[in-house]
């Protein structure tokens, strides 16, 4: 196969311009613009239903989009579809194996399809990155589910992809896996490969994102750096711990909001950081004399940012594996 | 694993392709090798020996030889059709399809690999079922490039048709229909057991629309020299048959039809 030239102006990695995408009455993106620059590590969040799979598959090119642009470095997913694909590497949402063949079949028959014939030394690196060594010989039938995960993460490395997209990677696999699998995108990444990541675990991209975009309803509701989406949301919760009992809050605290715990031994408020409130609560709290012994403030995750953008759309049941994710 | 890690002109991904379609059906080879010839070896026992001395002779050939190319055909078309169909449905039923459209492969290379793979299947299942009945009763193979022509040809039709029917069908019922209620009476009606010469005249006219006389009869001209059926214009037939498949087949992966949502 012909060696693909990423072109050397900078193109982004990835440009998204205005794409629409109708199944039938269903519409799953209403018009999403996106632009991810080379060597970037990019975070899709959203709802279930939102529409990133659909996105990132009409990247890799198993969905039509309806109208709009897509290009890989450059090159239209469709009409330069050879050369978008030989760039593209994705592992998708759905676990999906060809069980006639062994691991290290699987990935010698991956390699073909992406035209490489004499690519054994990158095959083993792979097997020994993702701890499928030892099992190379097996078929994907005996593998545990978490193997057949990082069979999948070496699949779509194979070609040494320069854009690796992971939809949900890290969905029902141990902590230890997850761990290895965080490791091995920051290592890829930090070989200059570009990164698109989708996961409703928000710890995972606050860890390794730069960059989050959560779509809700097949549009964006944030697009940013992902400190500045946290620093957006301005409430702060305080949790304060007395030596003892307290018997009813001051005033002053009651107005900030604050609540007391049943046996009177903490009291939690949520402060505004932007109107002055927190300097309010300092000034109260120094002119009481109240037995104050521990005190906390809990500045907006992710989490916070994603339930606050999404909150009338994701219906509570929806919601649960995301709000969840951090404990 | 045996990959060819040979140098050659033909693109990788489709080498891969090809090995992979072959590779599948050799991995269960009782099922697909082994059972079409027994079941021909069945049928040659069965009308050619028992029962063949009662028919008397077709084209002056004695019935046993008279069966044996529509029995290779039999198994030809049949197996030349299984081998994509299958393999596309399972692929898609698995999901694992979506190796090959994320993958960098032209469509004419996906197209020709599954082809060739039927291909392979259905001349290896054919040659078989002609060795075997090679020890009962050898045909003179009047035409020999002839015959090899019409065999690649009706194999490739067959593989192109099976890999339409894999695309089209949504669920194994869907393609459970072709071999059921096409295949197996087209091949029936063809005049593998019989001439239609020995039909009244409107079943003979009727049997005329039937593809696969025309094809069983080229065979049958290729063995034996004989035919009920124009073999030139059989053999022009077919190469277009097949011509227009391929463009079907070309159209179906361009357009996503029913593999890109
Ligand atoms: N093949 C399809 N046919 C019809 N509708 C579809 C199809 N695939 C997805 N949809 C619809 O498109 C919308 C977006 O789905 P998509 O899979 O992109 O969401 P997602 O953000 O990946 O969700 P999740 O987090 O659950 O994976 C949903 O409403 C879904 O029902
Ligand atoms: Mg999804």
């Amino acid at each position: 196969m012909k060696k693909i030239l990423i072109p050397d102006p900078p193109v982004p990695a990835l440009e998204v311009r205005d794409v629409t995408k109708n199944y039938g009455e269903v519409q799953a993106l209403a018009g999403i613009t996106l632009s991810i620059p080379r060597g970037e590590l990019f975070g899709l969040l959203g709802p279930n239903g939102a529409g990133k799979s659909t996105l990132i598959n009409i990247v890799t090119g198993l969905v039509r989009r309806s109208s709009g642009e897509v290009k890989v470095f450059g090159f239209d997913v469709e009409r330069d579809y050879r050369a978008s694909r030989s760039l593209v590497g994705a592992v998708p949402q759905e676990l999906v194996y060809d069980h006639f063949f062994t691991v290290r079949q699987t990935l010698k028959i991956q390699s073909g399809y992406y035209g490489l014939t004499r690519n054994d030394v990158w095959m083993e690196e792979l097997l020994e990155r993702l701890k499928l060594k030892e099992h190379e010989h097996q078929t994907i039938r005996e593998l545990s589910g978490g193997m057949k995960r990082r069979l999948l993460v070496a699949k779509a490395m194979v070609h040494r992809p320069a854009i690796l997209i992971l939809d949900e990677p890290t969905a029902g696999v141990d902590v230890a896996l997850r761990r290895s699998l965080w490791d091995l995108v920051r290592q890829v990444h930090a070989e200059g490969t570009t990164v698109v990541l989708t996961t409703h675990y928000l710890d995972e991209a606050e860890e390794l994102c730069e960059r989050v975009g959560i779509i809700d309803h097949g549009v964006f509701v944030a697009l940013d750096r992902k400190e500045r989406l946290m620093q957006q949301i301005h409430n702060r919760r305080v949790t304060l711990d007395f030596g003892a009992k307290v018997e009813g809050l001051p005033e002053e605290l009651a107005r900030l909001g604050g609540t007391l715990s049943e046996d009177g031994l903490r009291a939690t408020l949520l402060v505004d950081r932007s109107d002055g409130s927190l300097q309010r609560l300092v000034e109260a709290l120094g002119r009481g004399n109240l037995p104050l012994m521990d005190f906390q403030v809990a500045g907006a995750g992710l989490e916070d940012v994603f339930l606050e953008l999404t909150a009338d759309s994701a219906k509570p049941d929806e919601r649960r594996p995301a709000a969840e994710a951090l404990r | 694993m045996s990959f060819p890690e040979v140098p050659s002109l033909l693109p990788v991904p489709f080498r891969t392709l090809l090995y992979r379609e072959v590779h599948r059906f050799f991995i269960v080879i009782n099922q697909t090798l082994l059972a079409p010839v027994i079941s021909a070896l069945l049928y040659l026992f069965i009308f050619g020996f028992s029962l063949g001395d009662r028919f008397g002779s077709f084209h002056g050939y004695n019935y046993l030889l008279f069966l044996v190319p529509g029995l290779v055909m039999m198994g030809l078309v049949n197996n030349s059709f299984q081998n994509p169909s299958s393999s596309l449905m399972i692929s898609k039923f698995e999901g694992n399809i979506v190796d090959i459209l994320m993958a960098p492969i032209g469509h004419g290379e996906i197209i020709l690999g599954y082809m060739l793979g039927g291909m392979f299947r259905g001349l290896l299942v054919g040659t078989c079922i002609l060795v075997v009945s090679c020890l009962f009763a050898i045909p003179p193979f009047s035409h020999p490039f002839y015959l090899v022509a019409v065999a690649l040809l009706s194999s490739g039709l067959f593989s192109l048709l099976g890999i339409v029917a894999g695309i089209w069908a949504e669920k194994f019922d869907d393609l459970a229909m072709f071999p059921t209620f096409i295949i197996t009476p087209l091949t029936y009606l063809g005049g593998v057991f019989y001439s239609i010469s020995i039909l009244p005249p409107l079943w003979r006219t009727v049997s005329l629309l039937n593809p696969l006389l025309y094809m069983i009869n080229a065979l049958r001209f290729g063995f034996l020299g004989v035919s009920d059926v124009n073999p030139g214009w059989s053999l022009a037939a077919l190469a277009i048959l097949d011509a227009a498949l391929f463009g079907i087949c070309l159209t179906m992966l361009r357009t996503g039809y029913r593999l890109r949502k």
